[in-house]
C-alpha cells in the first residue's frame, strides 16, 4: 500500500516536541508500515494466535518445557532476534519491526513478560555492551532459544534504587574469576534461563555487569513467588552464594554497570508501550465479542450507551498509543538509519542515538501501561459478574495487566525521568526551552494575541495542541523559576509536569497521524483523535491548576490563571456522539480499526 | 520439480461484507487474505520442492493490493512471482481466468500447476481444471497427497463419504488441493526480509487482453440471504407425522 506522505528522513531532537512544529512527512505512523513490516505483524499475529492462545492456559500452570517450546518455536521465526545483529544470527531489523513484534505478539500476558524477558532484557545487554567474544559466545544461541536470557538487576531492598544493590563480586586471588555474593529478586524467566545477566558491586563499590550461566558454581535459584497476574512467567529470586564467574564475563567496564542497566530499561520501554497497545486490541476485542451476544432488558449490552462510551474509549485509547509508540520508533529509526553498521563505534551510536529519545520512551511506557489498566478494567466491567470469574479472559488480563506499572522502572520513577530529563536537557542548552519558556512568558504577559483561524477537519486540534504545549512550558517555566534546581525534590509538581507532557505527546500524536491520513477521508480516525483530544484536556487542565495552585499566591496566583484560562480556552466538543459513531464502527467490525 | 502455483486473494472469512452499489458485487472496502486452499496447494509445493527440488513459482490475477499474496508466498519459499495486474482480472469468469494464466505462462515449462479446490469468493472450483484443458494436460481434484513416481506421480483424491481414489497420472498435470492436507508454515522473518529480492513480474490487462474473450458466467444479482422464519404445524399420526419430518429436513432443510 502506498503511503499517503512520504516520510523524511529528517533527524529529530528527542523532547523537541514542546517547542517545535512537526511536518507531516516527519511523523511514522502505521500507515506507513511497509510490506515487510506488514508481513512481519501477520506472522506475528498468527504466531500468538494458534500457538500461545490456545496453549495459555497450560502457560498458567506455569509448564516451562512448553514455554521454551514456544520461545523456540519463535526465534525459528526469528521473532526473538530481530534486534540482535545478522552476524550473530539475528534478524537486524528497525526499530518499527520490533515494536510491531512487541505489539503483535502481546496477546498472554504472561508469554508477553517471558519473551520480553528474554529477548530484550537478556540479550540486549550482550548486543550493546558485550565484546566480540562475548557476543560469539552467546548472541546465536540466545538468537534460536538454546539458551533462555534473564537479567537481574534489582534485590529485596533495592529495586528503583537499583544501584544501591548490596550484592558484592571480588576478584579471586588467582585473578581468573569474580566471586559472586548476595541476592536477587523478581527476577523474570529464572526458572529456566541459562544466561543471566547480574549486578554486582566489585569490592562493594563499583557497580558492574556479569555475564552468569546457570551451571556456573554458586549460583541457585529460588522459589517461584506467587504473583497477582502473569502467573505464567517465571518469578525468583537469585542466590549467589560464592559464585565463580570468569573474569572474562565481565560485561561492559568494571564500575559502569549503571550505563548497561539504564540504556537496557530505555532500550526495552518502547517494547513495553507497544505491548501495552497490543493487549488493549485484545481486551477490546474481547469486550465487544462478549458485548455482542450477551442479552439484558430484551437486548445485547453492546446497544447501551455506556457500554459502547467503554468501547470507544478502548478504541481511542488504541488508536492513540499506537500513534504515540509508532511515531518514536519511527524516529529512532531515522537516527539509527545514518549510522555505518560496520564502523567500531556502531553499538555506542546506537545506544546514542535510542537514548536520544528516553522521554519519548518513557512516555509510551508510563501512558501504555496505564492505558492497558483502562483497557482491562473496562472489560471486566463489560463482562459483568464473569468479568469477576476466573472461567472468562476479562480477569487474567485484568490481573496480568497491572505488573506493567511496577517493572522496567514504575510509572512514578518514569515520570520523574520524563520531566527530569527535559529539565536536564533544558539547563545543558541541549533542548532550547529555556528560550522557548521565555519566548512565551513575553508573549503570554503581552496579553492576548490574535488566534490564528482554524483550518481543516482537525484544526481546532491543532490548535488545542498548540496551547497545551504552550501549558506545558508555561508550568515548567513558572515551577523551575521558583523552585530552580530544586524543582526535582518538588516530586508532585514534577509528575504533574510529567502528567501535562505526556498527554501533549500522545494527542499530538494522534492528531499528526489523522491530519497525515485525511488525505484518503479519515472520519473514524478524526472522530478518535478528536475524542483523546478532549479526554486528555481534562487531564492537563488539572495538573496545570494543581501546579500553578502549588506555586502561587495572591495576585501571582491570579496573574497565573488568567494566563492559563487563556491557553485552555476551546470550544467542548460533542464527544458523545463522536463516540457514537466510534463505537458503531468497531462493534460492527469485531475489532478495533481505524476507518 | 518446476511447480506454479496458482493464488487469489479473497475476502477474509470473518469480514462483514456489504453489496456493492449495482447488486453484482461485494464492496471493495474489506479486509483480504489468501484463499485458503491456495495456501495449502503452496505449502505443499514448497514441500514438494524441498523433497525433489525445483522451483517454485505463484501466479495471481488482481489489482495492485493483490501482490500481498504473492509477497506472502514469496516470504514463505517461492523462487519467483507473477502478478497479473489489474482490478479488471477480478470480475473474469473461471474460463477467462484459466485464458489469463495459460497466456501467462506460455513458453514456462511447468511440471505441476496447483490450484486451491476452489476459492472462498466464487466458489467456481473450475479455474484450474479448465486451465488443464486449455493446457492439454490431464487434471485430478481435491488433491489430498502427493507422491512422485519415475513415470509421474501418484495422488490421493477425496471423494465423497470418506472414500478415496489413487490416481496414477502422467505430468505436467494440473492439480487442484483440498484445504487442510498438511500444516501451514508461518513466513519467518528471514523469509521476508529474502523476499524483497526475489522476482515479482507484472503482466498488464492490455498484454493479456487477446488471450481473453467475453466473459461466459455473469453475476446478475448478489443478496444476503434473507431470514424468514415459518413455523408449519404437521397433522396426523406420530408415524406419520415422523416420517413427514424426516422428508422434510432432508428435503427442504437438507440437514440429514
Ligand atoms: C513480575 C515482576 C517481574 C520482574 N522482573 C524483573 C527482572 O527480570 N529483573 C529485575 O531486575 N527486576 C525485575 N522486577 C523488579 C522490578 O523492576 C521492581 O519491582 C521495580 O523496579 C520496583 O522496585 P521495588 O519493587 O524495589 O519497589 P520500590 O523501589 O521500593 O518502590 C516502591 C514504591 O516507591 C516508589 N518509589 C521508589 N523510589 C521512588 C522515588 N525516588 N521517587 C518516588 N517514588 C519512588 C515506587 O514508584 C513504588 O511506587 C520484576 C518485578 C515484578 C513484579
Amino acid at each position: 500500500m502506498a503511503t499517503a506522505t512520504p516520510v523524511s528522513r529528517k533527524k529529530i531532537t528527542g523532547g523537541s516536541f514542546l517547542i517545535e512544529e512537526r511536518q507531516l512527512d516527519e511523523v511514522f505512523t502505521p500507515e506507513d508500515f511497509t510490506d515487510e513490516h506488514r508481513q512481519i505483524a501477520q506472522t506475528t499475529d498468527e504466531f500468538a494466535l494458534k500457538e500461545i492462545a490456545p496453549v495459555a492456559d497450560k502457560l498458567e500452570k506455569k509448564d516451562w518445557a512448553l514455554t521454551r517450546e514456544l520461545l523456540t518455536k519463535a526465534s525459528e521465526l526469528g521473532l526473538t532476534s530481530v534486534e540482535v545483529p545478522e552476524t550473530y544470527g539475528g534478524m537486524d531489523m528497525d526499530k518499527v519491526s520490533a515494536a510491531i513484534v512487541a505489539e503483535r505478539i502481546a496477546k498472554y500476558g504472561s508469554f508477553v513478560v517471558t519473551f520480553g524477558a528474554h529477548s530484550g532484557i537478556g540479550t540486549l545487554p550482550i548486543v550493546y555492551f558485550g565484546t566480540e567474544e562475548q557476543k560469539r559466545k552467546y548472541l546465536p544461541k540466545l538468537a534460536t532459544a538454546e539458551f533462555v536470557g534473564a537479567y537481574a538487576l534489582s534485590e529485596s531492598s533495592s529495586g528503583s534504587d537499583a544501584l544501591n544493590c548490596r550484592t558484592k563480586a571480588v576478584l579471586s586471588p588467582d585473578g581468573k574469576h569474580y566471586i559472586l555474593n548476595g541476592e536477587k529478586m523478581w527476577i523474570t524467566n529464572a526458572s529456566f534461563a541459562d544466561v543471566f545477566i547480574i549486578f554486582a558491586k566489585v569490592d562493594g563499590e563499583k557497580f558492574s555487569a556479569f555475564i552468569v550461566e546457570k551451571t556456573f558454581p554458586g549460583f541457585a535459584v529460588g522459589a517461584e513467588e506467587h504473583k497477582m497476574g502473569i502467573r505464567g512467567s517465571s518469578t525468583c529470586p537469585l542466590i549467589l552464594n560464592d559464585c565463580k564467574v570468569p573474569v572474562e564475563n565481565l560485561l561492559g567496564e568494571i564500575g559502569k554497570g549503571h550505563i548497561i542497566a539504564f540504556n537496557i530499561l530505555n532500550l526495552g520501554r518502547f517494547k513495553l508501550g507497544a505491548g501495552c497497545v497490543g493487549g488493549a486490541r485484545t481486551a477490546l476485542q474481547d469486550a465487544i465479542a462478549y458485548a455482542k451476544q450477551r442479552k439484558a432488558f430484551n437486548t445485547t449490552i453492546s446497544q447501551f450507551g455506556l457500554i459502547r462510551e467503554m468501547i470507544a474509549d478502548m478504541a481511542v485509547d488504541i488508536w492513540t498509543g499506537e500513534s504515540a509508540v509508532y511515531r518514536t520508533v519511527g524516529m529512532m529509526d531515522v537516527a539509527l538509519s545514518e549510522i555505518d553498521k560496520g564502523s567500531p563505534d556502531a553499538t555506542r551510536e546506537t545506544r546514542k542515538a535510542i537514548e536520544e529519545y528516553a522521554v519519548e520512551c518513557s512516555i509510551i511506557k508510563v501512558w501504555g501501561s496505564e492505558a492497558l489498566d483502562r483497557a482491562v478494567d473496562a472489560t471486566v466491567q463489560v463482562y459483568g459478574g464473569y468479568g469477576f470469574v476466573e472461567e472468562y479472559p476479562a480477569e487474567r488480563a485484568y490481573r496480568d495487566s497491572r505488573v506493567n506499572r511496577i517493572f522496567e522502572g514504575t510509572n512514578e520513577i518514569n515520570r520523574l525521568i520524563i520531566t527530569g530529563f527535559l529539565m536536564k536537557r533544558a539547563m545543558t542548552g541541549q533542548l532550547p526551552l529555556m528560550p522557548a519558556i521565555k519566548r512565551l512568558m513575553d508573549e503570554v504577559l503581552g496579553g492576548p494575541s490574535m488566534s490564528e483561524t482554524p483550518e481543516g477537519p482537525l484544526a481546532a486540534e491543532k490548535a488545542i495542541v498548540a496551547n497545551a504545549k504552550k501549558i506545558a512550558l508555561f508550568t515548567a517555566g513558572a515551577a523551575s523559576q521558583k523552585y530552580m534546581q530544586a524543582l526535582v525534590d518538588q516530586q508532585e509538581i514534577m509528575g504533574a509536569l510529567a502528567d501535562i507532557i505526556i498527554e501533549t505527546y500522545c494527542m499530538e500524536s494522534a492528531v499528526l497521524r489523522a491530519e497525515k491520513l485525511a488525505e484518503r477521508g479519515a472520519e473514524l480516525a478524526t472522530a478518535m483523535t478528536q475524542v483523546y483530544v478532549a479526554r486528555a484536556m481534562v487531564t492537563i487542565e488539572a495538573a496545570a491548576r494543581k501546579v500553578i495552585a502549588a506555586i502561587a499566591e495572591g495576585d501571582m496566583l491570579r496573574t497565573q490563571m488568567a494566563i492559563l484560562r487563556r491557553l485552555l480556552k476551546y470550544e467542548p466538543i460533542n464527544t458523545i456522539a463522536l463516540r457514537e459513531k466510534i463505537a458503531a464502527r468497531v462493534i460492527e467490525q469485531g475489532k478495533y480499526v481505524t476507518a | 520439480m518446476k511447480i506454479l502455483v496458482c493464488m487469489k486473494q479473497v475476502p477474509q472469512k470473518d469480514a462483514p461484507l456489504k453489496l456493492n452499489e449495482s447488486g453484482t458485487w461485494i464492496r471493495e472496502d474489506v479486509s483480504y487474505e489468501v484463499n485458503e486452499p491456495d495456501a495449502y496447494a503452496l505449502e505443499e509445493a514448497l514441500r514438494q520442492k524441498e523433497k525433489h527440488g525445483g522451483e517454485v513459482v505463484v501466479i495471481t490475477a488482481g489489482p495492485a493490493r493483490a501482490q500481498q499474496v504473492l509477497r506472502e508466498a514469496l516470504a514463505k519459499g517461492a523462487d519467483r512471482a507473477i502478478h497479473l495486474e489489474d482490478a479488471g482480472f477480478v470480475g473474469l469468469d473461471a474460463f477467462n481466468t484459466a485464458r489469463a494464466f495459460a497466456a501467462a505462462i506460455k513458453d514456462q515449462p511447468f511440471d505441476l500447476i496447483f490450484t486451491g479446490l476452489q476459492s472462498d469468493d466464487y466458489g467456481f472450483a473450475q479455474t484450474g481444471v479448465i486451465l488443464a484443458e486449455l493446457l492439454g494436460w490431464p487434471h485430478a481434484t481435491i488433491i489430498m497427497q502427493i507422491e512422485k513416481k519415475d513415470s509421474g506421480i501418484r495422488v490421493k483424491r477425496e471423494l465423497e463419504a470418506g472414500f478415496f481414489q489413487y490416481v496414477d497420472m502422467p505430468i505436467p498435470a494440473v492439480l487442484t488441493i483440498q484445504s487442510g492436507i498438511n500444516k501451514l508454515r508461518y513466513a519467518t522473518l528471514i523469509g521476508i526480509k529474502q523476499a524483497k529480492n526475489k522476482p515479482m513480474k507484472k503482466v498488464t490487462l492490455a498484454e493479456a487482453q487477446s488471450a481473453l474473450a467475453p466473459n461466459l458466467q455473469q453475476i446478475r444479482r448478489l443478496y444476503i440471504p434473507e431470514k424468514t422464519k415459518k413455523t408449519e404445524l404437521l397433522q396426523g399420526g406420530a408415524a406419520e407425522v415422523a416420517k413427514k419430518l424426516v422428508e422434510k429436513l432432508r428435503d427442504e432443510a437438507r440437514v440429514i
